[in-house]
């Protein structure tokens, strides 16, 4: 279908016989229209999709935020930026961004340079390739429910197959919950045994279409294969590395199933809020209590900032640090 | 051929984003026909419940002897899923069914909002108030006591749940109604315990949790927890309060608690490794959480004594009519209903739950009720025992968030030994001013 959008013989189409009836003249002005809008009509419906369920939202969030609006009491007057106002004051906001933050960069910095390095290997030769590229993205399509029920059990306090272990050689266990960074650690392990074999397949694609000849006169050169990796790979896999960093950004700071289920499904985030990110505190205040939308809605636009805020540092920062070709 | 084609196209495309504009608009009618009246003067009534009521065959009872009255009962899932839902309904005004059920924390917090819900006095509850507990009737009694938003339906009643086994190896008595007997304080309890440890014969701990004290005793020893009768907070002047906390991190640190946290993987692993001998337990709880959590292997060493201090409640819920029903007269009649002896006793029949009719709770189809998995324990007695004897206590709209989302997990805090004691208090007392302000 798309192959015969605009594709229309213009000899056919266009300059009729001045003298052509009535019919001739109208499919003539019909067959314009066609040229100029159905294009705009084909596409449509992502727009009208993305504007209803998209845009629309992320509008009316802004304009709930600058509401008193609890549901549970019905009121809902004007406050301006008052929201805003009492955030910036609010502990548990910047103790939630903190968590936030902590288990993004814990997460995320190995995340992606592991998957680099295991992508590296699957580009090689070797056996079962398929079967190997393939398996790493198994954990990706497990149920993230599922996962952090299993993790839950084996980082268990006191039944935990972890602490079980250390107890074997003679540790003592791991407060998993109560040390902030104990279970920071644990949710970012979660995190990153699902993400890290889908990165590796993108990278993995990436490094595929690096031409073969490259590899080759480096390594006439004398290159090692470090070097290669590094001189090479990497910076011609740079728009790819920057795309893994900008959708890891957006989810990390999304983050809500795992550390939901590791403080055992209550969205508090341990017993002192020590691993409550931002998206379960917006949970809590909108969903739970006195289900207060106004405050919710202004901790999701201001989280909303903050992802293009650092989407755009991570955007500079790696693009300064990983020389690309000169383009 | 071309000129046919593209007219075509261009319709489809209209006819496509027309269709998405209209599918978006179809997502808004919801339950547009309820409490719509039919031909001969019929009346559609729409419930809605969450987790399982047991209604089924209340329902077509009342259907029976209401012929001019329909009943659509949707169940609407777990709590968890529907509370958010009910509160966008009632805040909307409409979409809420007729007749809603309402879990007692989600009620308590109706109480202090209660314009969203048909005063049930206005509508003759008054004839049904001899029919509850006092404090199961005043939970959903507004301060000033002038409107009334629910009617009682469940309850969970309080145990003691023990391990009939650990008891034994310890040295300590192990029939019901001797235990009982020794514990008939918490005082009594604790010295219990103490026992039970220093025989030096068991591994397992006395009590689950420091904060598994706090629930019961403080409503047995005050006549409010968290909230005076102005919905002021309380907590860190009501002397109960306090004395409780102290009781239960005094008992942590003699080494009598497992310091596990309720509903967490630890406490499931605690039932399993038999880590404490005994718990405080509603009655859903029995069949429904230790028996599973403790698995076969351990049917039959569980026991039930009464709870220390004579009575006690843990859970239940309401049935309430939104102020958004076009037909309050009906949708009273059916709450009305579903609450009285009948529909307590269909329920229990149906999905064990445990009536809130005092009628009910002495009705031999309930008091006679016994327990296999924990030898043969009278429960249908026991557990009616303790709503019985249990007093009014003014719990106050946030009382269950300021304890399930505060109080609990800092008093865990404090057990555990992430905090001191007296840090843990000062800010479980901070973070309830805050939310309550």
């Amino acid at each position: 279908m798309s192959s015969t959008v605009g594709a229309v013989p213009p000899s056919r189409a266009a300059s009729p016989p001045p003298s052509a009836p009535l019919h001739r003249r109208r499919s003539y002005r019909l067959g314009r229209w066609d040229l100029k809008y159905s294009p705009y009509l084909y596409v449509a419906p992502f727009f009208v999709l993305f504007g209803v369920f998209g845009l629309f939202p992320v509008l009316y969030t802004v304009y709930v935020s600058l509401f008193d609006y609890e549901l549970l009491s019905g009121t809902k007057e004007y406050a301006g930026l008052e929201n805003y106002r009492l955030l910036m004051q609010d502990a548990q906001f910047w103790n939630a961004a903190y968590n936030t933050l902590g288990i993004f960069l814990l997460s995320t910095v190995p995340q992606l340079i592991v998957a680099l390095m295991l992508a590296n290997l699957l580009n090689r030769q070797m056996k079962a390739r398929t079967l190997l590229r393939m398996g790493v993205v198994i954990p990706n399509i497990t149920s993230v429910a599922a996962v952090g029920i299993i993790f839950a059990l084996i980082f268990a306090d006191r039944y935990g197959l972890i602490n079980w272990l250390l107890g074997t050689v003679g540790f003592d266990p791991i407060a998993w919950r109560d040390n902030r960074f104990a279970s920071w650690f644990a949710i970012a392990f979660m995190v990153d045994w699902r993400w890290t074999g889908y990165n590796a397949l993108i990278y993995l694609g990436a490094m595929q279409a690096i031409p073969k000849d490259l590899y080759e006169s480096a390594s006439l050169d004398g290159a090692s294969t470090w070097r290669q990796f590094w001189s090479i790979t990497v910076p011609l896999i740079r728009p790819t590395i920057l795309f893994t960093i900008i959708i890891s950004t957006i989810g990390g700071f999304q983050i809500f199933t795992e550390p939901l289920m590791y403080g055992n499904g209550l969205v508090r985030g341990g017993v002192d809020h020590q691993f409550q990110t931002l998206a379960m505190y917006i949970y809590e205040k909108t969903f739970t209590g006195n289900a207060e939308y106004g405050y919710g809605s202004a901790m999701s636009w201001l989280l909303f900032m903050m992802i293009i805020v650092f989407a755009l540092i991570n955007f500079v920062l790696v693009r300064r640090s990983v020389k690309g070709d000169k383009k | 051929m071309s000129v046919m084609r593209r007219r075509l196209r261009i319709a489809a495309a209209a006819v496509l984003a027309a269709g998405v504009a209209l599918g978006s608009a179809g997502c808004s009618k919801k339950n547009d026909d309820e409490g719509s009246t039919g031909e001969g003067g019929q009346v559609k009534l729409v419930l809605q419940t969450f987790q399982n009521f047991g209604y089924d065959q209340a329902i077509k009872d009342f259907e029976a002897a209401h012929p001019n009255i329909k009943v659509e009962h949707q169940k609407m899932g777990e709590l968890r899923d529907f509370q958010p839902k009910l509160v966008q309904w009632l805040a909307a005004g409409s979409g809420a069914g007729d007749v809603v059920g309402l879990e007692e924390g989600v009620l308590l917090g109706y109480v202090q909002n209660p314009d969203k819900f048909a005063n049930l006095l206005d509508l003759g509850a008054g004839e049904v108030k001899a029919n509850f507990p006092e404090w199961k009737w005043n939970n959903a009694l507004t301060p000033d006591g002038k409107k009334l938003i629910g009617l009682g339906t469940d309850v969970g009643g309080l145990a003691m749940c023990y391990r009939k086994d650990l008891f034994q190896q310890a040295g300590l008595p192990t029939d019901r109604d001797e235990v009982s007997k020794r514990m008939t304080t918490w005082q009594d309890y604790i010295a219990l315990g103490k026992e039970f440890k220093a025989s030096g014969k068991v591994k397992a701990a006395w009590l689950d949790s420091a904060t598994s004290l706090m629930q019961p005793y403080v409503m047995q020893n005050s006549q409010t927890f968290f909230f005076d009768k102005d919905n002021k907070f309380i907590g860190d002047t009501n002397p109960v309060i306090k004395q409780t906390w102290d009781l239960g991190l005094q008992m942590a640190r003699d080494g009598l608690t497992a310091k596990t946290q309720r509903w967490s993987a630890d406490w499931d692993g605690a039932f399993k490794n038999s880590a404490f001998a005994t718990l405080p337990c509603p009655a859903w709880m029995t069949e429904g959480v230790i028996a599973p959590k403790s698995g076969p292997a351990n049917s039959g060493k569980w026991d039930i004594a009464n709870i220390p201090g004579g009575g006690g409640n843990w859970g239940g819920s309401y049935l309430a009519v939104p102020a958004q029903t076009k037909h309050p007269k009906e949708a009273y009649e059916l709450a009305k209903y579903l609450t009285s002896k009948e529909g307590h006793l269909a329920a229990f029949k149906e999905a064990g739950a445990m009536p809130s009719d005092i009628a009910g709770l002495d009705d031999p189809a309930f008091k006679d009720k016994t327990s296999e998995y924990f030898s043969g324990a009278p429960t249908g007695k026991i557990f009616g025992e303790s709503v019985k004897n249990m007093k009014p206590v003014f719990l106050g709209a946030k009382h269950q968030q300021v304890w399930e989302t505060i109080f609990e997990p800092q008093m865990q805090a404090a057990e555990r030994g992430r905090l001191s004691a007296d840090a843990a208090w000062t800010k479980a007392v901070d973070e309830a001013k805050k939310a309550t302000s």
